[in-house]
């Protein structure tokens, strides 16, 4: 590797001033300013919420087994779908890879001591922690049954006053993610390692910048209509609600000029993931970077103009649906566009199959089914009939489950050894990758049928000719939970018994596999200077 | 499509048209997903590190035409899915002028429903084959959704406002009626049944069902209970607008602008006469908020709409 300039070549030992050991009492960890440890904290911070949103779908899928709703009475299904989604969208999704892989990854890409703003980044994890804390209570010890999205006028006139915690804590997990997104945004912009253009910034870099930009744009607005709804739930402030003069569609628009942007915000970074590891395990350069790279910018500047598309049977003028109708195919073209250039990267590569290319390639083949059904709701009449069912459940499910995790686990498989040193156990990290695959269709792809034959979604009970899919895709919601714990076990096995990992085990590019693994507290001894662009893979000799 | 095991029911003309738009969004699917697949295996196994013997000199790096290709591409296939989608989107938000009017007022957790000629069901709806219906719903707290998944229509049910859902039947049978969009508890309780049925089998239900008198009828009887006919009526001393051939005029109003007097302004005028009055009288209407129920104006619009239209200066 001649990409960088380095004062040693990196051994394979553990280095004594890695981050891990720099300081080993709780204190020194709660108090880091360093950014790898901070993506520590998060991880396990959020890996706990996913498994507490996790245990409120199975609960869910095991009630649906029978017609009648086999295990729950309505109102507690309901309190578990909310929580369900209140807990997977704010408290693992959003912050999942930005603030995990991101805090880790984009110093390191940058050849940087840290992010901009070290301190802003721990005060951000303090803020999502209670914005954490505050959901959970508000979700558990309250009766919140509105569902994730509070539409009005239910979620003023209608709903416990619990909700209104829940609400607050969503108001100050949104500043944690404006904080976050301002921190990456400032770091790409300033702290780029000498001769690190824009143009040789690694994709991940792209994605996370273009996350960032939503973060800081949509999330005030989701912050301005949570206060709203606190203040006519208790003072009768007619916004929304129309006893009290309001308007719900107008809730509805400004929920979704957040929610739908926050779609991206989840899936630009696993993007950014898969990107990483299509050139390093086809041993190619990138097919069509700069396409890749403006294609996240595009996906992040239209998303924020196809809200509209959550409300074409809401009541929003059909001139306005037409609008949003068109402008949601126009957003799909550059997701388009990332597919077939990830596939042209593996033509005439060299390609190996470890667990995170295994990932990698299960998000391509999810993602393009959630993408394809994504068109299905851009076609108005579509929509009209399939929206609200389990056709809806299934497609966002297929890009943020089937998309979204996958991309997770592609880049907890792919960093796992950077930052912890440690190998794990590649027979059953792959093994894991196929059972995920299927055990996610066998869960999803259901859902699609009963969404088209016409069950509605958020049911606690079903008319029985329902029965059958239902009945697969809870089978199927059951290898997905094993699958899920399998990583849990396996990764933690190899940070006891897992063999030592050299510095650079894909002997992939970019500047994080330059430096030990773990990385040292600073990062790197000297500022590296970059002369070649990324995924500057040799070329087979023919 | 009856009896095929993935398909749900199809009932209206709508929901033929559907069937042929998802054909071709399936299809669209198979093809992409397919060369996806096709490309990805392909490669994955004529290009892997275990065959170093494969033909991998001169990779294509020129990606220009590559790139404008595939969006080009994409782009066209989105057109055709955008305007076809969008011109049924638009045909299932005109209904015909030969459209009956049936009201629809959605609560917490049950669906009242009242025809033209004063019959009520709650959770069921009769209609006849070849005739098209236009429902006018609104909803008395919530936001509900009517889903008739074998017509393939829906459409939510807000407060406040009334919203319209047209349909022809086109199959005799009992159908599923849903709530789809979350309502509180028992939203999955919120459900019964529309029933298609042939004509003739449609007027005995009709007249079988018969209520002492159509809703305008009843309408008129509020009207005269609620004391309206004190201002309204033709030989009231107080200047308010006589309501006969109201129905569909352009009102002015006092703080400019003009609307016309649909279902929407009338009921506005009833529960909030303060917010949009006419020009030309005194603002002296008092509200009949918390007096009157959904259904109770649905009756006093039918009512208004009733009267004939008589030759008087607007």
């Amino acid at each position: 590797m001649t990409a960088i300039t380095l004062p040693d070549a990196p051994d394979a030992s553990p280095s004594v001033t890695s981050y891990l050991n720099d300081g080993v009492t709780l204190r020194s960890w709660l108090l880091t300013h360093d950014h790898k440890r901070i993506a520590v904290l998060y991880a396990i911070s959020i890996t706990v919420f996913f498994f507490i949103g996790g245990a409120a779908a199975a609960v869910i899928r095991l009630n649906l087994l029978t017609p009648q709703g086999m295990l729950v009475d309505a109102e507690t299904y309901n309190r578990l779908f909310t929580l369900h989604g209140v807990v997977m969208v704010w408290l693992f999704l959003v912050p999942s890879i930005p603030t995990t892989f991101g805090n880790f990854m984009i110093p390191l890409m940058l050849g940087a001591r840290d992010l901009a703003f070290p301190r802003l980044n721990l005060l951000s994890w303090y803020l999502f922690i209670l914005s954490g804390a505050i959901v959970l209570v508000g979700l558990i010890a309250g009766s919140v049954d509105t569902g994730w999205t509070f539409y009005e006028p239910l979620s003023s006139g209608y709903a416990s006053g619990a909700l209104a915690v829940v609400l607050f804590g969503i108001f100050v997990n949104g500043f944690s993610s404006i904080l976050t997104g301002l921190n990456f945004v400032v770091t790409i912009h300033r702290l780029r390692a000498p001769g690190l253009t824009w143009y040789r910034l690694p994709i991940f870099c792209w994605a996370t910048y273009s996350t960032s930009i939503i973060l800081m744009l949509a999330t005030p607005v989701l912050a301005v209509t949570v206060l709203l709804v606190i203040a006519e739930h208790f003072w009768g402030i007619g916004v929304f609600d129309p006893t009290h003069g309001g308007d719900p569609l107008l809730f509805q628009h400004m929920f979704w000029f957040y929610s739908h942007p926050a779609v991206y915000i989840m899936i630009l970074p696993g993007m950014g993931v898969i990107s990483e590891i299509i050139p390093a395990f086809a041993r190619k350069k990138l097919f069509g970077y700069k396409f890749i790279a403006w294609s996240s910018i595009a996906i992040a500047v239209i998303g924020f103009l196809v809200w509209g598309h959550h409300m074409f049977v809401a009541g929003e003028s059909v001139y306005a649906a037409l609008v949003f109708s068109f402008l949601s195919f126009a957003v799909a073209v550059p997701s388009a566009i990332k597919v077939f250039n990830w596939i042209a990267t593996l033509h005439k590569g060299t390609i190996t199959f470890a667990s995170p290319m295994l990932y990698a390639l299960g998000f391509i083949l999810l993602f393009t089914i959630g993408g394809l059904t994504g068109l299905y709701f851009a076609t108005l009449a579509f929509d009209v009939h399939a929206t609200a069912t389990y056709f809806v459940v299934a497609h966002f499910h297929y890009i943020m489950v089937g998309g979204m995790v996958s991309a997770y686990f592609a880049a907890l498989h792919y960093w796992w050894p950077k930052i912890t040193g440690r190998l794990y156990s590649e027979a059953w990290a792959r093994f894991a990758a196929v059972l995920i695959f299927f055990g996610f269709n066998l869960t999803f792809f259901p859902q699609f049928i009963l969404g088209y034959l016409g069950m509605p979604r958020r049911y606690h009970s079903y008319a029985p000719e329902f029965q059958v899919w239902n009945v697969l895709s809870s089978a199927g919601s059951s290898i997905l939970a094993l699958a899920y714990l399998l990583p849990a076990v396996y990764l933690t096995w190899s940070l006891v018994r897992g063999a030592r990992a050299p510095a650079n085990p894909w002997r992939a590019t970019g500047l994080e596999w330059q430096t030990a693994s773990p990385p040292p507290t600073e990062n790197f001894a000297r500022t590296p200077i970059v002369t070649r662009d990324p995924y500057d893979y040799p070329e087979p000799t023919a | 499509m009856r009896g095929i095991p993935f398909l749900p029911v199809t009932a209206s003309t709508a929901a033929h048209e559907l069937n042929y738009l998802f054909a071709v969004l399936i299809a669209i699917t198979v093809a992409v997903l397919g060369l996806v697949v096709i490309l990805l295996a392909t490669f994955c196994i004529r290009y892997r590190a275990s065959r170093p013997d494969a033909n991998r000199a001169n990779p294509t790096k020129k990606s220009w035409y590559w790139e404008i290709g595939w969006t080009t591409a994409s782009f066209i296939i989105f057109l055709g899915l955008y305007g076809w989608g969008a011109d049924l989107y638009l045909r299932e938000h005109r209904p015909p002028a030969n459209a009956h009017d049936i009201y629809v007022v959605g609560k917490q957790w049950m669906w009242k429903v009242e025809h033209p000629d004063g019959q009520r069901e709650i959770n069921a709806l009769h209609v006849a084959i070849g005739q098209p219906v236009r429902l006018v719903m609104t909803s008395e707290d919530v936001i509900h959704g009517f889903f008739v998944p074998e017509f393939r229509l829906k459409q939510d049910v807000l407060p406040g406002r009334y919203v319209t859902l047209w349909f022809t039947p086109t199959l005799v049978g009992q159908f599923h009626l849903f709530c789809s969009q979350f309502c509180g508890t028992d939203h999955a309780g919120m459900g019964g049944g529309v029933t298609v049925m042939a004509p003739g089998d449609f007027q005995k239900w009709l007249a079988d069902n018969a209520t002492a008198g159509t809703l305008a009828a009843q309408g008129g009887a509020l009207y005269r209970r609620l004391g309206c006919s004190g201002c309204h009526g033709a030989g009231a001393t107080v200047s308010a607008p006589r309501l006969a051939g109201l129905f569909g005029r352009r009102i002015v109003l006092r703080g400019g602008g003009v609307r016309v007097a649909d279902d929407d302004y009338i009921r506005e005028a009833i529960l909030e006469p303060a917010k949009n009055p006419p020009a030309g009288y005194p603002a002296i209407m008092p509200s009949f908020a918390g007096q009157v129920s959904e259904e109770d104006v649905i009756a006093l619009g039918a009512y208004i709409k009733s009267l004939p239209a008589t030759r008087e200066s607007p």
